[in-house]
């Protein structure tokens, strides 16, 4: 009986892995368009109230701030005057969640060295994170990681998606 | 698991009186002048043409890792493989040759490989010792001179067969081209599969000729920039276990990971001392990211030895431990720059177009290898001072030199345009031999070790 229900629990776990790759791949096949904001931002306003996501969320976070990636050019880490206004953004939306800590992840394109382009994500982030800290979001609540080029969101090898992967994604918890 | 000392008993061939009752006739030659050499140095030298027929066998005689006979066929193809792969050696395919038996092991058949156009000539044998182990007996001949170059003898445990067949190629490499061996000897490097948005990385390890293949971690975490302590114990690598990105040693005898500093920081680009008693490496404060040095073996002091608000990542030593190259980008752009042990005159050594990053001091000392960063992403050579620098791989993005032992092969790793696939790859100075590394998986990030003992 063990054994059957082991069985049964494997293929249920195989049938959900399936899907949950098939919809990846779904996500993925059209070559991604122009920078667009990650994806669970509910375009359509609908006034908050009960439809919204849950306050203080990740999905909530982004709901406010428009997004949380910040995105720079090549070999920079400056920002510019769009990400200064998402991130006074989220600054203000984590005045609301004082208790919300988050990790600020920089990420480069492929297109650098290994190890430079982990040194130039951890600038990247810091630089997120010191716009927050300075827009009154205590320090302790921002944690910083690099990820260099080790984890892109654009596949393509050319300039749209290199724009896209050279970014500073402020990450609420789950 | 770890390279016992017993397979590194290397015998002159004393082990085989049959043979040496034979030995006398040819042996006068070795001593004298040779004129088979080959040329390493030329653009495109053409390479030398080699016989290296089956080995033979005293005894058939069964061991864990097959009989002796079958044995010696296979020491023959992994010494034709090494010399093959050197670029300088032309081995004639097995349809020209022709058996060679144990009683010929020291009287070869001179007309026969005349004829056959090779110049040079590889005999040996498999035996069986009494107390389990493999002799495997290496003879180099010249065909024309009709006179015997080098003879040695190798024990060891069964299953480290290809260790001897690479120290035999390693003998007649060195012996005819004048370098340095290098085919006995492991690379580490990170085993990647997966699609370009989640790739998983494994540390993993092989021999140089993609043997004996091994996989030390399963890929849960990130992990990148292995590298060998000298004496091969343990790899020093970056780690994102626990979602932070910290260097870490690798015990390679317990399998037990250990972080080397404990800091709040993101710490990366490690590399161990020559003498293995240190390990520096990159730590990243604040977007500052700097070079700095520690104990090993962990809880000793951290010495910091770069300190421009700039980018200075990327270390690493010169064979005799008292300069390191590095890469910073205080001028602007990564550049490469030489300082001292200690972190003092800090000099930069690259002015020519593009960036240039990823530098790996030769094992001769006279070199060191980069990736630079121009229209493309290739890797070439400087000398130690920035001059003579040269390009020698046309991949679209070729990065993360290393070099072999003897400081004439430079493996790095291939990424592919827009699939994000890297995979091994390696170059000679000519820059002529460029080769792929056969690995199970996509590959990166190679660092071939130190000569196994």
């Amino acid at each position: 009986m063990a054994r059957v229900s082991m069985k049964i629990a494997l293929a249920a776990a195989l049938a959900l892995s399936v899907a949950g790759c098939a919809k990846k791949k779904v996500e993925e096949l059209p070559p991604p368009p122009a920078p667009a904001p990650p994806p669970p931002a509910p375009e359509p306003a609908p006034p908050p109230p009960p439809s919204g996501p849950t306050p203080g969320s990740r999905a909530d976070f982004v709901a406010q701030a428009g997004t949380d990636t910040v995105y720079f050019d090549t070999d920079m880490y400056d920002l510019s005057a769009d990400d200064e206004a998402t991130l006074t953004k989220q600054a203000a939306w984590l005045a609301k969640y004082p208790n919300v800590t988050v990790t600020i992840e920089g990420h480069c394109d492929e297109r650098g060295t290994r190890e430079y382009n982990l040194a130039l994500g951890d600038r990247r982030a810091n630089a997120a994170k010191n716009f927050l800290a300075n827009a009154g979001v205590a320090a302790s609540r921002l944690s910083v990681i690099s990820y260099g080029k080790e984890r892109p969101i654009a596949t393509g090898s050319d300039e749209a998606s290199w724009a896209q992967n050279r970014r500073a994604v402020t990450v609420v918890p789950n | 698991m770890k390279p016992s000392r017993l397979l590194a008993l290397l015998l002159m061939l004393v082990v085989a009186p049959a043979i040496r009752a034979q030995a006398p006739e040819a042996a006068p030659a070795a001593a004298g002048p040779s004129r088979l050499v080959v040329d390493v140095t030329g653009g495109i030298s053409q390479p030398m043409p080699i016989a290296i027929p089956g080995m033979a066998t005293p005894a058939v005689a069964d061991t864990p890792a097959g009989d002796t006979a079958a044995l010696g066929l296979r020491v023959a193809d992994v010494v034709t493989n090494d010399l093959k792969n050197s670029g300088l050696f032309n081995p004639l395919p097995k349809s020209a040759l022709q058996t060679v038996g144990y009683s010929q092991m020291s009287t070869p058949e001179y007309p026969f490989w005349i004829q056959t156009g090779a110049q040079a000539l590889v005999q040996g044998f498999v035996q069986l010792n009494g107390d389990g182990t493999l002799t495997v007996g290496c003879y180099l001949y010249d065909v024309f001179a009709k006179s015997e170059l080098t003879r040695q003898g190798y024990v060891v445990p069964a299953a480290q067969w290809r260790q001897a067949a690479h120290k035999c190629a390693d003998m007649i490499y060195t012996r005819l081209t004048g370098e340095g061996p290098y085919f006995n000897s492991r690379v580490v490097y990170v085993s990647e599969t997966g699609p370009k948005l989640n790739r998983i990385k494994r540390l993993a390890y092989m021999d140089q000729d993609g043997a004996n293949h091994r996989f030390l971690t399963n890929g849960q975490t990130i992990v990148l920039t292995p590298r060998f302590a000298p004496n091969q114990q343990s790899i020093v690598y970056m780690s994102y276990a626990g979602n932070r990105a910290r260097v870490y040693v690798y015990d390679m005898g317990t399998g037990k990971q250990r972080l080397v500093v404990d800091q709040p920081h993101m710490t990366f680009s490690p590399r161990f001392s020559p003498d293995g008693k240190y390990v520096i490496f990159s730590m990243a404060i604040g977007g500052n990211t700097d070079i700095y040095r520690t104990i090993a073996g962990g809880g000793g002091a951290l010495e910091r030895l770069t300190t421009s608000p700039a980018i200075d990542t990327g270390a690493s030593y010169s064979p005799d431990g008292s300069r390191i190259v590095f890469e910073s980008d205080r001028s602007g752009t990564q550049q490469l720059y030489v300082m001292n042990a200690d972190g003092s005159n800090q000099n930069r050594i690259s002015f020519g177009a593009g960036r240039y990053g990823s530098a790996a001091w030769s094992p001769r000392g006279d070199l060191i290898a980069f990736t630079r960063i121009g229209g493309g992403f290739n890797v070439g050579v400087m000398g130690v001072d920035g001059s003579n620098a040269r390009i020698l791989t046309n991949g679209w993005q070729d990065e993360g030199p290393s070099w072999s032992p003897n400081g004439r092969v430079i493996m790095y790793f291939r990424t592919g345009q827009g699939s994000g696939k890297a995979d091994l790859w390696s170059v000679d100075l000519t820059g002529v031999n460029e080769r792929p590394v056969p690995t199970p998986l996509d590959g990166s990030d190679p660092s071939w070790g130190p000569l196994l003992p």
